[in-house]
């Protein structure tokens, strides 16, 4: 989504103080009394007190096991952990029981994936009508696509699937400057799944969808979305929408302010209603005998056992947190830092950005290469300083292959991110070609 | 900083006995997978006077990493190279509890050589793998040629790992 970006103002100084008085980790210092620049925000963000809160809330009052018991606590339990899906599903701009909690975006796309596989046991599709077991019928002759910028977690569970069934995974290419190839080269009449991220994890890319979705649809394809990435930044109800054309997305916890151990499932209500469960236990069923069991409706099929209700509570509270932000401005924000980023980084020649050149086409994260220092030790340099950033491949490994280079160094980005953490970072930067001899 | 002493920074810009090597007994490739760092190592074993032990006759490797696991790679082929294998297992041993200790070893120079220049990086649990890769490939490469390794089990367990999602 784009309109909201001309209008929608970054946040301004006072706002960003305000803000980072609710988180309350970014007030300690590190290695030795720094003060702490944290621009690790792609792999884990940090907490408001609100979350914190909501978390201690639902422990110290109302803590009791959800979908079971007959006691007033019971019920509080069920009435909160429900009421957080129905703010997931506002944040989506989705119905309640389109949303799954998982424990991770890692586990709600191994459940897609595995939905797959365990379609092709005997009795699996009884009562799914023909076009939707046939979507997930997958077998030898079949193709999954995928692209060179997955997260391991968008690539891996759809390398097993292809094991077990015997179909072929295809890749859309990456080009050098980090954009995805042309779709429709590799997705065709074979095609029955394409997965694909919303937002590069390593370069920022914010993938044009379009593309994947018409390319897809020509051939009934299913459309998967990794929006781990762009959840935390970006307003992502348009994904949703009848007209998306996308079939399923995850996003998960802990990257969009929310405490970790929960991640979402979204999928549209007829792909939820195909597809049998993943994890099979209480909880997700409707009748069990002894020689064997029927599933309950959607979405608590998909959720077997006793659910994380705490962790579900303080993710309702880090999105609505995001909300009364505005996402408009949390967007603006983050393309504030982005550009902010790229352009210190410019003015060192020494260093060479991987990705888009273009801040308008990234979100999040700016990842890098400095010639002739490992990662490893530009990270480390960094951490020094009280910088913290990622270094290595960021769980994508075949993309840092594509792009020649054997791992990168990643600052990532949140709300509480300002400006002259940005500074801040790069002055700690220019102490690594000093140490290391190289040309800066 | 106390990471980057001027020996490390000395014997990752120029490794020691860099390269890859003819004749040897046995080849091993090992990676880090969480950062990507890549050595190849190759061992070459040949029998001691009078029934010693083994002496290793050379030890040549290609890294492609950081400047902790190149460094390490040089200082392991400086301090092991033409000695006898048992001399080497209890290098590594001693390399090994100084690099676990959280920084409370300092290292013996008697024992490590230029190891002693890994001394900082015990407190940086993240990196501590860089600087046992090689040592790992090494162990590796002499359990494969066939060599008795037992003398370098270590009680402490091996470093964290700095992988997430």
């Amino acid at each position: 989504m784009t309109w909201g970006r001309q209008a929608a103002e970054p946040f301004g100084t006072e706002e960003l103080a305000r803000i980072r008085a609710d988180f309350p980790l970014l007030a300690r210092t590190v290695r030795e009394d720094r003060p702490l620049v944290y621009l690790d925000s792609g792999a884990t963000s940090q907490k408001p007190r609100v979350v914190l809160d909501a978390e201690r809330e639902f422990y110290e009052r109302h803590n009791a096991a959800v979908h079971r018991g007959a006691h007033q606590l019971a019920e509080e339990a069920t009435e909160a952990f429900e009421g957080a899906r129905e703010t997931v599903a506002r944040f989506l701009g989705a119905d309640a029981g389109q949303v799954v909690f998982t424990k991770n975006g890692t586990e709600g796309l191994n459940l897609l994936a595995y939905a797959f596989s365990n379609a092709a046991a005997p009795g699996a599709l009884d009562g799914v009508d023909e076009e939707w077991a046939d979507r997930l019928r997958l077998g030898p002759g079949d193709e999954v696509v995928v692209t060179e910028m997955e997260h391991h977690a968008n690539l891996v569970p759809w390398q097993e699937l292809c094991r077990r069934t015997g179909a072929t995974l295809r890749w859309v290419g990456v080009t050098d400057d980090g954009y995805l190839q042309d779709p429709s080269a590799v997705v065709g009449e074979r095609t029955k799944v394409v997965a694909v991220t919303h937002v590069s994890n390593v370069l920022g890319t914010h993938v044009d969808l379009a593309p994947v979705v018409a390319a897809a649809r020509a051939v009934g394809a299913l459309v998967f979305v990794d929006a781990c990435q762009s959840a935390p930044h970006l307003d992502i109800t348009g994904l949703t929408t009848p007209e998306s054309g996308v079939d399923a997305l995850v996003f998960t916890g802990h990257k969009t302010l929310g405490p970790s151990g929960v991640g979402v499932l979204w999928a549209r209500r007829r792909l939820l209603e195909a597809m049998p469960p993943f994890l099979t236990g209480g909880s997700m069923i409707e009748v069990v005998r002894m020689e064997g069991s029927t599933w309950a409706p959607p979405p608590q099929k998909f959720e077997a056992g006793v659910p994380m209700a705490a962790q579900a509570v303080g993710l309702a509270a880090a999105l609505d947190y995001l909300t009364a932000l505005g996402m408009d401005r949390v967007e603006a924000h983050d393309q504030s830092l982005v550009r902010h980023a790229l352009a210190v980084l410019a003015e060192r020649p020494w260093v060479r950005v991987l990705g888009p050149t273009d801040p308008a086409d990234r979100v999040g994260a700016v990842s890098f290469v400095v010639d002739g220092i490992h990662p490893h030790d530009v990270g480390q340099v960094l951490d020094d300083a009280g910088v913290a950033v990622r270094t290595g491949h960021h769980c994508a490994w075949p993309l840092h292959r594509r792009l020649r280079v054997p791992a990168s160094t990643r600052a990532s980005f949140s709300v509480y991110t300002t400006p002259e953490e940005i500074d801040a970072f790069a002055a700690a930067l220019d102490r690594a070609p000093q140490i290391f001899g190289v040309a800066g | 900083m106390d990471l980057y002493g001027e020996l490390i920074l000395d014997h990752a810009r120029r490794p020691q006995h860099a390269g890859l090597r003819e004749p040897y007994d046995v080849e091993v490739n090992h990676v880090n997978p969480t950062c990507g760092d890549e050595i190849s190592l190759r061992v070459h074993l040949v029998e001691g006077p009078d029934g010693a032990g083994p002496v290793l006759q050379d030890v040549s490797y290609d890294a492609l990493g950081c400047s902790i696991s190149v460094a390490s790679a040089s200082v392991l082929a400086e301090e092991c190279l033409g000695r006898p294998l048992a001399d080497t297992l209890t290098t590594y041993r001693h390399l090994h509890a100084m690099l676990t200790s959280k920084g409370t070893d300092p290292g013996d120079p008697e024992q490590v050589g230029d190891g002693v220049a890994f001394a900082g990086v015990a407190r940086y649990p993240a990196r501590v793998k860089c600087a046992l890769l090689p040592w790992s490939a090494y162990l590796d490469a002499l359990a494969r040629a066939g060599a008795d390794i037992s003398s370098a089990s270590t009680s402490t367990p091996s470093a964290p790992t700095m992988e997430e999602r």
